[in-house]
């Protein structure tokens, strides 16, 4: 029998049994932000530690960071000492920074496979739950707490136990204005959030091997919504493509050398697996939550459920997104009202995210009652989206061009909800208060979705937008 | 020095509801620190008040629970983001272990690298203690480690802890890092032989 690539990672990064039974696990790209991490420089200060290999971590900053107004010292002082703790640990630990002074900042997850830091192969960690982002490489991304984060700093290894693996095979084509985030929102309601407890989920077949590298880093980026720590796909020529020429991967000879490393560590043919899952491409449409957790999500055709003919563990949770959304059981999605659009987050803020959400609202406008924005990802997104024209097309259209971080995405910057809106999101996480405002409400869709609704003030079918402008479909 | 965590003992505060995320268990408008201190005060701060600051009916505002150092809580407990800011919170305001009927992964290993032990009963058990302790919120509570076991009075509760965390807790090795720095020249060894560290 045949390995994953999982188990093959885990193996060679493996460095000893403990006492307890967990492995120790070797890091091999530990990345950092400024907001989980402070406390863990303080405890490795307090314990007279340092940092074992400063090499291996990178640092940016994305939580906290306003998207207008970054002139230090930024308006909220809390904000400016956790920048300030940043700098200072880095310095002082020698660990690059990728500052907004770089020209390279940006989300965690978005700037690491960016600049080539990102992998095959690898063992990754980060004190963030979207490290499962980094796995669309044929990696293994961990998000670890701050504990954590002082054990991968001081020692650059973990102590964690083996989870099982779970094969999510997608076969199939995706239609015409359906895209992977509607794929792993339909993994997540049909699974659950918390089905993936316990696993690693490799996504496989043919409708995930013809995504782009952005549309994998969506599938796996969600993976902790379903309860998976870790979600990965074997890589192949599409992953090679995108590695070639970004800053920290191999290059010349190495490459080649590297391609047979990465091939070595796909899952054999006759791999063995704790479990399988299938679902069909041909069969999926759009995608959007009506309540309070990621697995709450339904087809925009489809109308809301009735509580009572749910799954009995599932009814109290429902009925407290009812009381949240103020939604009625069978009421439909499509033609509810939204207040803001947000286009961002580590989810979905990627220059293909930009295409095509742009490609919906070039030549039309916002509607009025709407608060349109677009965080890109990263200073490099923004500038590409710029030189493509789709800066101009989203403002012409009404929308708010923003500088790269987080922001709405959890609220933690000045872009907040207000009050009771109800916001269009590409984000990842529609928890009640999530976006800021403990009454705000989320629904979550792909980026063309989004872009959809931030025209018809309302949740509409994409697919009718596309039709009517007779776009091409763009993966 | 060894820390062990054999028991918790002490009066218990339930909180009912499955999926609670880490968003409300600490909003993340409360993570804008460079350190825990001080974030007991905003556990749950969104469900306790309201907009104006004014308490609503949660467990954590009400008299008969404080004190309390054992929370019980239902499934999918502490599921979303990995901000280890929500069992810090949690400790800071009193809570010295978990009873429930499952844990988000990240929040379980947060737990236990704080020496937070988290237990795994049955839906019924875990709705049984949630019954007595409403009953009488007086009850001291007392949770085993390597037995596994949760009791309340003459009952005893059989529940599940994963092999690893129970050994960490007993043997006092959950805070890992001096483990994980015993062993350098293995760590080495693993570095040396990772193509992308040592050259391809």
């Amino acid at each position: 029998m045949g390995r994953n690539l999982f188990d093959k990672v885990w193996d060679l990064h493996k460095v000893r049994t403990l006492e307890s039974g967990q492995d120790q696990l070797f890091i091999g790209l530990h990345l950092i932000h400024e907001v989980t991490s402070p406390q863990a420089f303080q405890m490795l200060e307090d314990r007279g530690l340092t940092v074992r290999f400063p090499e291996r971590t990178f640092a940016t900053v994305d939580h906290i960071v306003p998207t207008k107004a970054q002139a230090r010292p930024f308006g909220d002082s809390l904000a400016e000492q956790m920048m300030q703790a940043l700098e200072e640990n880095t310095k002082k630990y020698n660990i690059e920074f990728f500052d907004l002074s770089s020209g390279k900042q940006g989300i965690v997850h978005i700037i690491g496979p960016e600049l080539g830091l990102t992998q095959p192969g690898m063992t990754i960690a980060c004190g963030d739950s979207h490290t499962s982002t980094h796995g669309a490489f044929g990696a293994i991304g961990f998000g670890i707490g701050t504990s954590q984060i002082r054990d991968v700093l001081a020692s650059q290894c973990m102590a964690i136990s083996r989870p099982k693996v779970r094969r999510i095979q997608v076969d199939g084509t995706l239609a015409n204005g359906v895209y992977a985030k509607d794929i792993i929102l339909k993994i997540i309601a049909d699974l659950g959030v918390k089905g993936g407890l316990g696993y690693a989920y490799e996504y496989a077949g043919s409708a995930i091997h013809e995504l782009s590298m952005e549309g994998r880093m969506t599938i796996c980026n969600m993976s902790i919504e379903g309860g998976a720590r870790v979600g990965y796909i074997n890589p192949d020529e599409t992953t090679y493509e995108y590695m070639r020429g970004r800053q920290y991967a191999p290059d010349g000879e190495d490459f080649d050398q590297a391609v047979a490393f990465w091939n070595s560590i796909a899952s054999d043919e006759d791999a063995r697996y704790d479990d399988v899952y299938t679902l069909d491409a041909n069969s999926l449409s759009p995608m959007v939550t009506w309540g309070i957790n990621p697995g709450q999500a339904i087809s925009v055709e489809d109308c809301m459920p009735t509580v009572s003919e749910m799954p009995p563990e599932q009814q109290e949770v429902a009925r407290k997104a009812y009381k949240h959304m103020e939604f009625d059981e069978g009421q439909t999605i499509r033609g509810t009202q939204i207040d803001v659009a947000f286009l961002g987050s580590c989810t979905n803020s990627r220059i293909s995210d930009l295409r095509e959400a742009a490609s919906i609202v070039k030549g039309r406008t916002v509607k009025p009652s709407v608060k349109a924005f677009v965080v890109p990802g990263s200073m490099q997104i923004a500038r590409q989206a710029r030189e493509e024209g789709l800066m101009q097309i989203f403002e012409d259209a009404g929308f708010e061009w923003r500088g790269a971080g987080c922001s709405m995405c959890l609220g933690m910057n000045p872009d907040k909800l207000q009050g009771r809106e109800i916001c269009a999101s590409s984000s990842n996480r529609n928890f009640i208060g999530r976006q800021g405002a403990p009454g705000g409400r989320t629904l979550l869709m792909s980026p063309a979705m989004v872009a959809a609704a931030a025209i018809a003030g309302e949740v509409i079918d994409v697919r009718e937008m596309k039709q009517r402008t007779g776009e091409p479909q763009h993966a | 020095m060894p820390n062990h965590v054999f028991k918790v003992e002490g009066r218990a505060i339930p909180i009912r509801g499955n999926d609670i995320d880490t968003d409300q268990i600490i909003p993340a408008r409360f993570m804008k620190c460079v350190t825990f201190d001080g974030l007991g005060e905003y556990a749950f701060f969104d469900v306790r008040f309201d907009d104006q600051g004014s308490e609503k009916d949660h467990p954590f505002n009400e008299e008969k629970y404080q004190g309390a150092s054992i929370l019980l809580v239902n499934s999918n407990f502490g599921c979303g983001s990995s901000r280890e800011h929500a069992p810090q919170a949690l400790a800071k305001w009193g809570i010295k272990a978990v009873i429930g009927e499952s844990y988000a992964e990240i929040f379980a290993g947060n737990c236990v690298a704080m020496g937070i032990p988290a237990i795994e009963l049955s839906h019924e058990a875990v709705e049984e203690i949630i019954r007595l302790v409403e009953e009488d919120p007086s009850r001291e509570l007392t949770l085993l480690v390597r037995e596994q076991v949760v009791q309340v009075g003459r009952r005893t509760f059989e529940g599940f802890i994963p092999p690893a965390y129970r050994n960490s807790l007993t043997q006092g090795t959950w805070d890992s890092t001096s483990v994980l720095l015993d062993a350098p020249e293995d760590i080495d060894k693993v570095a040396a032989r990772l193509p992308y560290v040592s050259g391809f």
